[in-house]
């Protein structure tokens, strides 16, 4: 589909300014850039998960959404919106609403890989009628830094600190879309912020307008967990793409399909040297480290163009 | 026209649901339970009922996804025993503070360790403090009544809370017992339509539920939820009165069985309360003034109807379905003896705790109880406050 983007930027925004969330964050980035992708007389519902963003848009008496929003607590948010999304289904039913409703939940990694991943995992197995968006910063950062199965291998987090016994977190991250993919569900799609936000726009209009079920991880850096100077962010983006360390790629009733490949694929130190969190990486005694990171992105990026030459 | 059956609690329970026909239920099973969503996923199947059913993956997405549908405006429900309600323990708080007017069938049963499926309350007690009102039944009669009820009093606008009915499992949800059921159509028109006032889907009016409130506003919702609970009261009595014009069973908060003239009581709640008027019946017999104060509303909590109903008994057994965990009683036991202390009663008051786990409380053992209290009235004996009933040798 056409995408235009001055036309795109111009629609109402949908999360209103004023929130409380830092300058520079990824997180409410992601938030407008998926409601865009509403049309215009559709209403929805928003779900959300305890994390910076429910704490910082929905302060009583203030809210940021226009339109109805809900946050039950930090595990629940799958399970929440399948509570709305099938009342819909009922109220719609026996005649007692009209309008058309879509249903569109975020949550942090901490929320979606981790304390809220088997309520999540219901709801997609269920198949109800609603978005799961993950805007995936890589730690709780919402308590200040703590590690997440999101947290990428090395990162010098808050319960991982990078010191003289630890290089930081010694595992690799969850591969989460993969998990969803697993759950066979119609829409899976891995994201983040490209110049003209298309790509987000296109998958976000996808997961909302597809019946069923729909998953979108989206990398949305943090200045404070990442420690990089906010207006660094979609350098950031464009170089997690360009190394390879965060693929753009769908995967439609089970196709899998790579949306962008890179030309020249970049070394990882590119990605890693932009952010404080991996500083530590470049000691010249850790170079080795290095070796392995780049063995590893290789490793998942290999696995990922064989899904995607099915 | 009322209709006589054969029925087990969590049969007439879902009878009740099958009648109210609510718009979404939640619910994943544990025993004594399950058969309730068992049995309305076959209505649902039969074409019986439209309600949609959500099989979730854990009590905790049970009552997460119960509440997303309240919210949105629907008339929901979920049902549990347990672990399951321990399991939902965090969001029934976020229910209550949400003032959603959702209905709970709970199924009385042990708390694990180690792990038990047959009745006491300890599931319940460990919610008493969540904001949530709770009805206990004796019977499956009234299991069905209180259901029946319920949404009457949580979708009331002086109440607006979340609603447990309580019966006591395996006792009350699996034995056959008669009943009087309802018509359908009457049940319909004692229940009404629920037409909220807010709900998500409300396309003229966008709702946001489940804000972040600090210390300026927290208090004063906790203010709100305690003063919808105070209304409770009246609102359950008014509701249990209309219940009579349509059934002619009469319900107040708690059931008084020859308590009037009694001199030795017992305060206690949910099935076993029949075996201890059946000791009464037989001490009555021997010209013995024993008497029961069953409590069926224990959210809110009728300290000062207790407190008068008790008043001049020379001594009070309060017994607990469950171990507080104190060191000094059962929930029950406390909340009784602060009701007759804040009424200035020089009553004795003992606290026991009975049948947890499943252990059988029988016909003997209220006899005994009731003599020991005559012992103790008579001053022959000490109270021994805390003690269990029928526990091994």
């Amino acid at each position: 589909m056409a995408y235009n983007f001055k036309e795109v930027m111009s629609k109402p925004e949908r999360l209103a300014p004023g929130h409380r969330m830092c300058a520079g964050c990824g997180g409410t980035i992601a938030v407008r850039t998926v409601l865009r992708a509403l049309k215009e007389g559709d209403k929805a519902v928003i779900g959300n998960a305890t994390g910076c963003l429910e704490v910082s848009t929905f302060m009583y008496p203030y809210t940021s959404y226009e339109d109805s929003y809900i946050h039950n607590a930090f595990e629940n948010a799958g399970a929440t919106l399948s509570g709305v999304e099938t009342a819909y289904h009922a109220l719609k039913k026996r005649g007692k609403i009209s309008d058309n409703y879509k249903f569109i939940t975020f949550g942090g990694d901490g929320g979606t890989y981790d304390i809220g991943l088997q309520s999540l995992s219901g709801a997609m197995e269920r198949n109800h009628d609603m978005v799961y968006v993950c805007y995936d910063n890589g730690a709780y950062m919402n308590t200040g830094i703590q590690r997440s199965s999101a947290t990428p291998m090395y990162a010098d987090t808050t319960t991982t600190p990078a010191g003289k016994c630890s290089n930081g977190k010694m595992q690799n991250r969850k591969d989460l879309a993969s998990i969803l993919a697993a759950h066979d569900i119609p829409y899976v799609a891995q994201s983040t912020f490209t110049p003209t936000m298309k790509d987000l726009y296109v998958k976000s209009e996808k997961a909302i307008y597809t019946p069923g079920a729909a998953f979108l991880n989206v990398m949305a850096p943090c200045p404070r967990g990442w420690r990089y100077d906010a207006a660094d962010i979609m350098d950031i983006c464009k170089l997690a793409v360009e190394t390879c360390y965060w693929p753009l790629f769908e995967v439609v009733e089970g196709r899998w399909i790579l949306n962008y490949e890179p030309k020249k694929k970049l070394p990882i130190e590119d990605f890693l040297r932009t952010q404080g969190r991996f500083k530590h990486l470049f000691k010249p005694e850790n170079e080795h480290l290095l070796v392995q990171y780049q063995e590893e992105v290789d490793r998942r990026w290999e696995d990922l163009l064989f899904k995607c030459s099915r | 026209m009322s209709i006589r059956e054969r029925m087990s609690g969590n049969e007439a329970v879902s009878y009740a649901i099958k009648q109210v026909n609510p718009d979404v239920m939640p619910a994943f099973p544990i025993t004594p339970s399950t058969e309730i969503p068992q049995m309305v996923s076959t209505y649902i199947s039969n074409g019986e009922i439209d309600t949609e059913f959500i099989p979730v993956e854990s009590e905790h997405s049970s009552m997460s996804a119960t509440i997303g549908a309240s919210a949105a405006g629907a008339r929901a429900l979920t049902a549990t025993s347990s672990c399951g309600l321990a399991f939902m323990w965090e969001t029934l708080y976020i229910a209550a503070s949400d003032r959603l007017p959702i209905v709970l069938c709970l199924v009385n049963r042990a708390l694990t360790g180690p792990i038990n499926i047959n009745c006491d309350h300890s599931d319940s007690m460990g919610a008493r403090d969540s904001g949530w009102m709770q009805i206990y039944a004796e019977t499956n009669q009234e299991a069905y009544d209180n259901f029946i009820m319920s949404y009457r009093i949580t979708e009331h606008k002086d109440v607006m809370l979340p609603l447990m009915t309580c019966m006591d499992g395996f006792i009350t949800s699996h034995a056959v017992e008669n009943i009087e059921l309802l018509e359908t159509e009457e049940v319909r028109k004692f229940v009404g339509e629920y037409n909220p006032e807010n709900y998500l889907l409300n396309a003229e009016m966008p709702m946001a539920v489940g804000p972040y409130a600090n210390s300026p506003f927290y208090m004063e919702t906790k203010m709100n939820q305690r003063i919808a609970m105070q209304n409770a009261k009246k609102v359950i009595l008014d509701v249990a009165a209309e219940f009579e014009k349509i059934s002619g069973r009469k319900y107040g908060l708690f059931e008084e069985y020859y308590l009037d003239d009694a001199e030795y009581a017992v305060v206690m709640i949910g099935s076993a309360a029949g075996t201890t008027k059946d000791a009464i019946d037989n001490l009555r017999s021997q010209g013995i003034k024993a008497g029961l104060l069953k409590i069926r509303v224990f959210r809110p909590f009728p300290d000062t109807e207790i407190a008068a109903a008790l008043k001049g008994k020379k001594v009070v057994a309060i017994l607990d379905r469950c171990e507080g965990n104190s060191a000094t009683g059962g929930p029950l036991g406390a909340e009784v003896k602060a009701a007759l202390y804040d009424s200035g009663a020089n009553t004795v008051a003992v606290n026991y705790i009975y049948g947890i786990g499943g252990r059988d409380y029988t016909v003997e053992d209220a006899e005994n109880l009731f003599n020991e209290l005559i012992d103790i009235g008579n001053g022959k004996k000490q109270p021994e406050q805390f003690k269990y009933i029928g526990l091994r040798k």
